[in-house]
């Protein structure tokens, strides 16, 4: 609309370092809600944001406003450990992961905003012999649907991680492991921050400290939706809100088959640089990576419990450390820096729902579990469409509500790793 | 960490029990009658609320024995710990 952005090049690089950095353009504006939107997206995390950002590109819907109660990318967009792969076993998993994946790799360049995607490859360790084949089965299962992967022995991957304990005498021996090249990491709150800038451009607002608490039905559909800020119409609801979608559909009093739990993670101090690719190992389960500033980034399993607190128990803390010191001992005197918890929904089949509801006019994109952050544009990319349309994006078509009782589950329990 | 009270050992960690998740699901008498959105209801449905929730515990690594617990999701305060066919507290909304 009229707020056009400046866009981000080597000459407003040096334009701006000539004015001390004191006169940047802010990235998105932070408008007043209007009384009525065509479509409200409740979430301004990285599936929202790119929701909306794919609403207004791909399907010419612009008035659209971003809802979130908290600050923008504050939940789990900025909570996980940044990880990007799509070596999933199933073909309808592979599909959207792999768009999501191809989608990732241009998202600098059309964002006109720096990601940091760095295609470092995804290791995923074998321990047993029965890991090895169901590595092998997988790998095979995954370039049949014309995803890159590979399976590497022992030997390979000592050569690759030099660190990693491959003596024969340890405990959980690594046999070997599968190899994604082209996964790797990207910069978590980049993701939110270039497609909250491109949204915004197109003319979407996008509306933090705005906590949605009821959704006002409309017989068959929907009305709008009661906020913090007071009563916004809308024609049309997306509700991406992650660990709290339970809350928001019980608004309308529609039942999801997810339960939230804690998934924590945590960060030591920097050190130079001795991991230039992500490990995860299902076995001893835990996932690590080095950030750019040179920290280790580290995540494992979920807290067992239901909660919605973004903190969970010690023990899951201690035994991912336990399982990262196994394959490294030479992190054993690293100090950790911090540690954080998300809340995840997690579906029975550990596979998201991105779906049309019974109630008219009202979508939800939820279940994630631990694995949203690498699909956050091609999520938003099918969300739009559903939205848009209407009608589910032949991608997200099987991620279905009704998948429950047709019993057409997609299950990626173990997706082609770890937990999820 | 959560500190459990388990209705005959007494106050343990929760590294001693495993979570079974929402309590008082009742399996239908007759399965083959219902609908399967019924079906799907029972199987995979749950309530997921934010505040008291009522779930299951087993002592898995004591007497090994199931009961329920009233727990907030939010400030996982533990309010209330019954046993298997005793009924919720009156407290609870859920």
């Amino acid at each position: 609309m009229n707020n056009k952005p400046s866009k981000y090049s080597i000459v407003s690089l040096v334009r701006n370092a000539l004015n001390y950095h004191q006169n940047w353009q802010e990235a998105w504006r932070s408008p007043e809600p209007k009384k009525e939107y065509d479509v409200i997206i409740v979430g301004a995390g990285g599936h929202g944001l790119a929701t909306a950002y794919y609403l207004a590109k791909e399907h010419g819907v612009t008035d659209i406003a971003v809802l979130e109660k908290g600050w923008l990318g504050g939940g789990n967009t900025g909570r996980n450990t940044t990880i990007i792969r799509s070596n999933y076993l199933w073909d309808e998993s592979a599909a959207i992961y792999e768009h999501a994946l191809k989608l990732y790799e241009g998202l600098s360049q059309e964002l006109n905003y720096n990601i940091m995607l760095s295609q470092r490859g995804v290791l995923n360790l074998a321990h047993n012999l029965h890991d090895l084949r169901e590595l092998s089965r997988r790998v095979n299962a995954i370039r049949l649907n014309g995803v890159d992967s590979e399976i590497l022995t022992t030997e390979q991957v000592k050569a690759m991680v030099p660190i990693m304990n491959t003596s024969p005498h340890s405990r959980y021996p690594v046999l070997g492991a599968s190899l994604q090249r082209r996964g790797g990491t990207a910069r978590h709150d980049a993701v939110a921050w270039g497609f909250a800038r491109g949204a915004d451009a197109r003319g979407v607002d996008i509306i933090q400290n705005c906590e949605v608490t009821g959704i006002k039905r409309n017989g068959a559909g929907v009305e709008g939706v009661q906020t913090s800020r007071g009563f916004i119409k809308a024609k049309k609801i997306g509700v991406v809100a992650a660990g709290h979608s339970s809350v928001l559909a019980d608004m309308v009093g529609l039942r999801l088959p997810i339960e939230s739990h804690p998934l924590q993670a945590l960060v030591s101090e920097p050190i130079k640089p001795v991991l230039d690719t992500v490990v995860m190992s299902a076995a001893v389960h835990v996932y690590v990576s080095q950030s750019d500033k040179g920290e280790l980034v580290i995540g494992a399993g979920i807290d067992s419990y239901n909660s919605y607190a973004q903190r969970g128990s010690f023990q899951v803390v201690q035994h991912q450390i336990g399982a990262l010191l196994e394959l490294f001992p030479i992190f054993s005197r690293l100090r950790m820096l911090r540690q954080w918890g998300g809340i995840v929904d997690v579906c029975p089949d550990a596979s998201p729902i991105i779906s049309k509801t019974p109630i008219k006019g009202l979508y939800f994109n939820c279940g994630w579990g631990t694995g949203g952050f690498k699909t956050t544009p091609g999520s938003g990319w099918v969300f739009a469409h559903t939205i848009a349309q209407d009608r589910p994006h032949r991608l997200n078509e099987p991620y279905n509500l009704e998948r429950f009782s047709t019993a057409y589950l997609i299950d990626e329990h173990g997706a082609a790793a770890v937990a999820h | 960490m959560l500190l459990i009270k388990c209705p005959w050992c007494g106050d343990r960690d929760e590294h001693e029990f495993s979570y079974g998740g929402e309590a008082h699901i009742v399996r239908p008498r007759d399965p083959e009658k219902l609908t399967d959105d019924q079906w799907a209801d029972y199987l995979f449905m749950r309530k997921n609320p934010k505040g008291a929730h009522l779930e299951r515990w087993v002592h898995a690594h004591g007497c090994r024995r199931w009961f329920n617990v009233e727990r907030d999701t939010v400030t996982h305060a533990i309010t209330a710990v019954y046993k298997m066919n005793e009924k919720p507290p009156r407290s609870s909304k859920t």
